[in-house]
């Protein structure tokens, strides 16, 4: 198939093709961090999880050969990460913001340590789906190969909606987020809801580590992550801690992430750095359009320490 | 503060290197002690991981060739940011470890990192990578480089045979002298084949940005660009993703046939291994290394991957002609009349920019057919 000249054609098209190739991992440590916070606690430390998560991700699935058990690891490893944050902020006078940067540090330097020995091996990748084959432009169907794992946030977004609107586990947590004297009233135990809560938000983060490493870029060094983690966790109160927000703003990320690449291709090269800078400036701009002197942050759920 | 984090870190680094690479470091100190040499201990800086099919696993393997030399103890410390860190790292191998001769590889550590200590410790040298030592510098500051480009122009030379659409692209990570010569070289080797190529350059602004890699190969590919090759510290992603595309892809650094298989056309690659026993064995033997050393293909400072089955016969032809004329010496890519990519002449006729002109290495201009801009 012989390539087509697309011309400036290819930004709108990269930008497509952007917000669905990077904005998974951002989709996925999001709704993560969605379902901790609407427990009540933040976790700072989903970018170590995230990059322990791609290292243990790709390395499992190198030994076994299976990307779809690399996931499994990563998200498992997501738990214990999860599961030692939510333990350890039990504790009286613990600071849940200051134990998930410790967290990150540990995660970071964990992943660093015993990946060293899987930056060379080339690890099995995720399969992908094509949904362009009704085009002949073979840009266009480059664009539309869709992950699996893209899908499954998408969907996974909607059910966490349903869940917290509907279900009486999303109540749950929601009741322990807004207000720890009535969950108690009620005969709910809240820390073991924050700690099941942030053990979930850590899989998703392990999950979106081994997109990264197992699928797009595809493989595994100490760069992997250029701050996917953390940016996440801000896309959070940036999407009003509602899940269908939080896949709009991955997608909005993502697609402004490819914008600097895609211009300088069609020959806009002048200023390519205020370009890279466009996620940054996007979200600037859409929190102070939608903030507001009169109100307090809309969603947040009471028992933040942040909203506190 | 700062003397703590350093600590923390070398001991870290420390122990896992001892944990990695303990037999090897025996073997080193018995055959040492068995000479009866004056110990010397050398210590390599690399500003990324040092297994990254790139840079600094180029300049790695080279460590590992001196490692192996009797009577020299070898420090490595890796991902060491080009910022106030390599000064902490440097004095830590200096006052901890006593090194008396540093390789900090990367181009950023020179100014102000390496100037600034350098008057400090006058017993230890300094040998830098690729920065452009002046004899206003400090005497134990060294300069050392290839002359990579011409690894660039033969890439070009593979490249210009294989591209079917002319079109040709570059992931580069920042606009700086040795970049702007690989683009030039690269894209003047294929314009030795077909002037009519053009060659597509996309800064993402950081020397390892995985993701911004991989879009930017992507957005080459979908501009039709079909030969692909880059000036970033790991070609990994960039080689993995242009070669899933189908284009072909021209390696950097280090051997990437390994990523790419068949797309793979050649690649220039740095061949510090014997660079770096070579001034060992001068500091051993009580000589001190010029301050500004300099080599090519001819030096064996630089090679070349094998060719990969897609060149075709009358690209296996120009490639080894090109490359027995740069072998002779002399060889210019630059040559008159050249304009820069916006219309002013950089190179009259009749003038040339042969390998070794010191005028290469403050390169700024983009030559004519390069799509792209440095700022």
């Amino acid at each position: 198939m012989d390539p087509v000249d697309i011309g400036l054609w290819g930004v709108p098209l990269a930008i497509l093709a952007g917000a669905i190739r990077v904005s998974t991992p951002f989709l996925f440590v999001s709704l993560g961090e969605c379902v901790t916070e609407r427990s009540g606690r933040i976790n700072l430390g989903l970018e170590g999880t995230l990059i322990f998560g791609a290292m243990s991700g790709y390395a499992v699935a190198f030994e076994t050969g299976s990307p779809f058990i690399g996931v499994a690891a990563a998200a498992l490893s997501g738990v214990i990460f999860g599961l030692v944050h939510g333990w350890i902020c039990k504790f009286k006078g613990v600071n849940d913001i200051a134990i998930g940067i410790a967290l990150m540090l540990l995660g970071t330097g964990l992943a660093y340590f015993f990946g060293k020995p899987y930056i060379q091996p080339v690890a099995p990748k995720l399969p992908s789906i094509s949904l362009g084959g009704w085009s002949d432009l073979p840009q266009v169907q480059a664009a539309l190969q869709v992950n699996v794992l893209f899908l499954l946030g998408a969907v996974l977004a909607v059910f966490l909606w349903w869940m917290f609107r509907s279900t009486r586990v999303g109540l749950v947590i929601r009741v322990v987020g807004d207000s720890t004297d009535a969950a108690r009233a009620m005969g709910i135990d809240a820390d073991r809801v924050r700690l099941l809560s942030t053990a979930a938000g850590g899989a998703l983060a392990g999950i979106a580590g081994a997109y990264l490493s197992l699928y797009y870029p595809g493989s595994w060094n100490e760069g992997v992550s250029s701050g996917q983690g953390l940016m996440a966790v801000a896309l959070v109160i940036f999407a009003r801690w509602n899940p269908i927000n939080c896949f709009w703003a991955a997608l909005l990320f993502g697609g402004a992430g490819a914008l600097g690449p895609a211009l300088q291709s069609v020959g806009v090269t002048e200023g390519y750095y205020l370009f890279f800078a466009a996620p940054y400036v996007l979200t600037l701009g859409l929190l102070i359009a939608t903030s507001s002197p009169e109100r307090a942050m809309q969603g947040a759920p009471a028992e933040l320490s942040i909203t506190k | 503060m700062n003397d703590f984090k350093v600590l923390s870190r070398r001991t870290f680094l420390g122990s896992s290197a001892a944990l990695a690479g303990v037999s090897a470091m025996g073997g080193v100190l018995g055959a040492g002690s068995a000479l009866a040499q004056t110990p010397l201990t050398v210590g390599f800086i690399y500003v990324g991981p040092k297994d990254d099919f790139g840079y600094n696993q180029a300049h790695a393997e080279g460590a590992a060739a001196v490692k192996a030399m009797p009577g020299v103890t070898v420090l490595e410390e890796e991902n060491v940011p080009e910022s106030i860190d390599v000064q902490n790292t440097m004095e830590s191998m200096i006052n901890f470890d006593g090194a008396t001769l540093i390789f900090p590889t990367s181009f950023g550590y020179f100014n102000p990192h390496i100037l600034e200590l350098a008057p400090k410790f006058p017993n230890v040298r300094f040998q830098h990578a690729g920065g452009l030592w002046t004899p206003e510098n400090p005497a134990n500051i060294g300069s050392y480089f290839g002359y990579i480009g011409m690894g660039q122009y033969l890439n070009g030379v593979a490249a210009g045979h294989a591209s079917v659409t002319k079109k040709i692209g570059f992931v580069a990570a920042k606009p700086i002298p040795q970049v702007v010569n690989n683009i030039n070289s690269f894209l003047l080797g294929a314009r030795s084949v077909d002037p009519t190529i053009t060659c597509q350059v996309i800064f993402t602004g950081e020397w390892s940005l995985a993701v911004k890699e991989a879009e930017a190969t992507n957005a080459l590919c979908d501009q039709g660009c079909d030969v692909i090759t880059c000036h970033v510290d790991g070609p990994k992603v960039v080689c993995e993703t242009a070669a899933g595309r189908g284009a072909f892809v021209c390696g950097y650094h280090a051997d990437q046939t390994a990523l790419a298989g068949d797309k793979y056309l050649t690649g220039a690659e740095w061949n510090w291994a014997g660079v770096y026993t070579g001034m060992i064995e001068t500091v051993q033997s009580g000589g001190t290394i010029d301050n500004f050393v300099r080599g090519g293909l001819a030096e064996n400072f630089i090679k070349m991957s094998p060719l990969g089955p897609a060149v075709s016969d009358a690209g296996r032809a120009q490639f080894e002609a090109t490359k027995a004329e740069i072998m002779a010496g002399g060889f210019a890519a630059y040559k008159g009349p050249l304009k820069d990519n916006t219309g002013v002449e950089v190179v009259p006729a009749g003038a040339a920019l042969v390998e070794t002109d010191v005028a290469i290495e403050s390169i700024g201009y983009l030559v004519e057919g390069v799509l792209g801009s440095t700022s």
